[in-house]
């Protein structure tokens, strides 16, 4: 407990310390930036060693802040934090579901090599392989199969799906490994014991090799969090889907030069969309804090 | 006919590794009478842990015939004849000392009531009746070894087998323990096999002493104790305790103490 309050404790500073640091390189340093070797009149030219820090390109902290609660776009549009927030729930939808595929399939995978060497020899190089793929890459294959499916008409598969799809292709993978490693955690001891008391394979996997793996499978269930959070955004991004925070960054991000404090919204919104993914896990990992008691004790 | 717990016949056990055969045991020849207390002691790598995983079935014996209580180790295991500790007291860390103790009793479908009733039953035979609820990271060495003690005897198993199981305690612990075990085997009327590397322990705790030897493993000689029922504090200063200590050390040595004394 006292080190999970350390661990707050540490994480608000360091944000402290980002805003101090924005802060400070904005009063200190030059507006127009540090150009070397620019050619006069020619825009764009040169090498910047310093960024800009006028308020176009670096807005104060509290001109960010204040920005979420304006209206989005004039009139009496609503409070730009309600379109933000509405696309983060949305996409967090997106990668609950993303993350649920992975997790199921990363420990589907993980039982399976676990079970039959063979089949860790077979599968492991493959799914090492799959992760080297970018997404950029198929991300827009996937979307036109589902479009193509969607419209056949017997199965409805929506834009979404893709989406969660491709988070649980990134998400899938910590798991699989972490699931593999955790089932072969136990002790020698333990196993030694389990075989005393003649249990088959599956009370072995329910009382031993499923509970060991718990201090393994946290972290990868971390990690398949924040992975699925980048997964889906980026392919909200590539297949152009609308409704999610994804699109609202790259949105925002055009009026960037009118209206410099609003794409900082949906950037607030992604950081938060993580801190969520990653405070359920933490949830998840208070829940199973028992199977952690190992980690203390010799 | 007195029936046999153990019962071993030209037993032998070959490790292949990659640099050769590793003969661990070869042509054991002994049995444990049912409810007798037999320790098992030797240099360390004489094979005395091989030969209990032998008993247990946790590795097959390479040559000889094995029979615990008339049947194969491998039936025996399945049967729940025997229970085993080891040096570590191996708990599972995130069950408390009720739930390791009742671990056996629930893979082998045990209904929860009557389950209750021999953990409780078990925490008081080891006198942890109040620490029932805590987990093994709460224990020290001693209690933990007690639990594990506890789990052996879940299934009132007529053969315990314990690899050194007091090897990691300080001596106070440990010497509080043997007393223990010896009123828990009495109790329990089991059979008990106990490996050992310290002479007095063998002795204060035992029936017969199973000597061994290593490269290649085997035993050497085994002693009779001839020491009545009652282990008790008073035994470790009575002269007859002091002889057999001497006995079983010269059994050891192959040759007697006071010469070696005597360079
Ligand atoms: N799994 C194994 N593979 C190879 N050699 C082994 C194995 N287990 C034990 N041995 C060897 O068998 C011999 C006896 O070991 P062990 O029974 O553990 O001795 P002890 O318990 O008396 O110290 C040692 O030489 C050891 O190296
Ligand atoms: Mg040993």
């Amino acid at each position: 407990m006292t080190r999970q309050r350390a661990g707050i404790a540490w994480g608000a500073l360091g944000v402290l310390a980002v805003m101090a640091l924005w802060e400070l390189y904005k009063a200190l340093g030059p507006a127009e930036g540090f150009v070397v070797g620019a050619i006069a009149g020619k825009t764009g030219s040169g090498v910047m060693l310093l960024p800009r820090t006028n308020d176009r390109a670096m807005p104060h902290i509290w001109d960010m802040v204040a920005r979420l609660f304006q209206s989005t776009s004039g009139g009496d549009t609503p409070p730009l934090i309600v379109p933000v927030v509405t696309a983060c729930l949305t996409t967090l939808g997106i990668v609950a579901v993303g993350w649920l595929i992975g997790v199921t399939v990363g420990l589907l995978l993980g039982l399976v090599m676990q079970r039959w060497r063979l089949a860790e020899w077979g599968l492991l190089p493959w799914i090492v392989v799959s992760q080297t793929v970018p997404l950029i890459a198929f991300a827009p294959i996937l979307a036109s199969i589902g479009s193509q499916v969607d419209r056949a008409g017997s199965i409805p598969w929506p834009q979404w799906l893709s989406v969660a799809i491709i988070a649980s292709y990134l998400a899938f993978f910590p798991v699989a490994v972490g699931v593999l490693r955790g089932l072969e955690a136990p002790d020698r001891i333990h196993l030694d014991l389990m075989r005393t008391y003649a249990a088959g394979y599956w009370q072995t996997l329910l009382s031993l090799r499923l509970p060991a793996a718990v201090p393994h499978l946290l972290p990868a269930l971390r990690l398949a969090a924040a992975s699925a959070v980048v997964g889906a955004v980026v392919a909200e991004v590539s297949i152009g889907m609308r409704g999610g925070i994804g699109r609202m960054l790259i949105q925002l991000a055009g009026q960037g030069s009118s209206d410099p404090a609003a794409p900082w919204g949906p950037t607030f919104g992604s950081i938060a969309l993580g801190l969520v993914a990653a405070g359920t896990v933490a949830l998840i990992g208070f829940g199973l804090r028992n199977y952690r008691r190992g980690e203390a004790t010799s | 006919m007195i029936e046999l717990a153990v019962n071993a016949r030209g037993v032998g056990k070959t490790f292949p590794t990659k640099d050769g055969d590793v003969v661990a045991l070869t042509e054991v020849e002994l049995t444990v009478e049912a409810g007798e207390f037999v320790s098992l002691i030797g240099p360390s790598g004489c094979g005395k842990s091989t030969l209990l995983r032998l008993i247990a079935d946790l590795d097959p014996a390479s040559t000889g015939t094995l029979e615990i209580f008339g049947k194969p180790a491998s039936q025996a295991r399945v049967d729940q004849d025997y229970g085993i500790a080891f040096q570590q007291a191996g708990l599972l860390p995130w069950r408390t000392v009720a739930g390791n103790i009742a671990l056996p009793l629930e893979l082998h479908g045990m209904a929860k009531p009557a389950r209750a009733a021999r953990v409780a039953e078990l925490a008081e035979l080891v006198g942890l009746t109040e620490f029932v609820d805590r987990y093994p990271d709460q224990l020290s060495g001693g209690m933990q070894q007690r639990v594990a003690i506890a789990r052996a005897l879940a299934e009132q198993p007529r053969l315990l087998l314990m690899d050194e199981p007091f090897g990691a305690l300080d001596e106070m612990t440990r010497e509080y323990l043997q007393g223990e075990l010896t009123r828990i085997a009495a109790e329990t009327g089991a059979a008990v096999v106990f490996v050992t590397h310290s002479i007095p322990e063998a002795v204060f705790l035992s029936d017969r002493v199973v000597v061994m030897s290593p490269r290649p493993g085997r035993i050497t000689e085994i002693l009779s104790t001839g020491l009545d029922d009652i282990r008790d504090e008073a035994l470790r200063e009575s002269p007859e305790y002091f002889e057999r200590v001497t006995a079983v050390r010269e059994a050891l040595h192959g040759i007697p103490v006071e010469r070696a004394n005597e360079r």
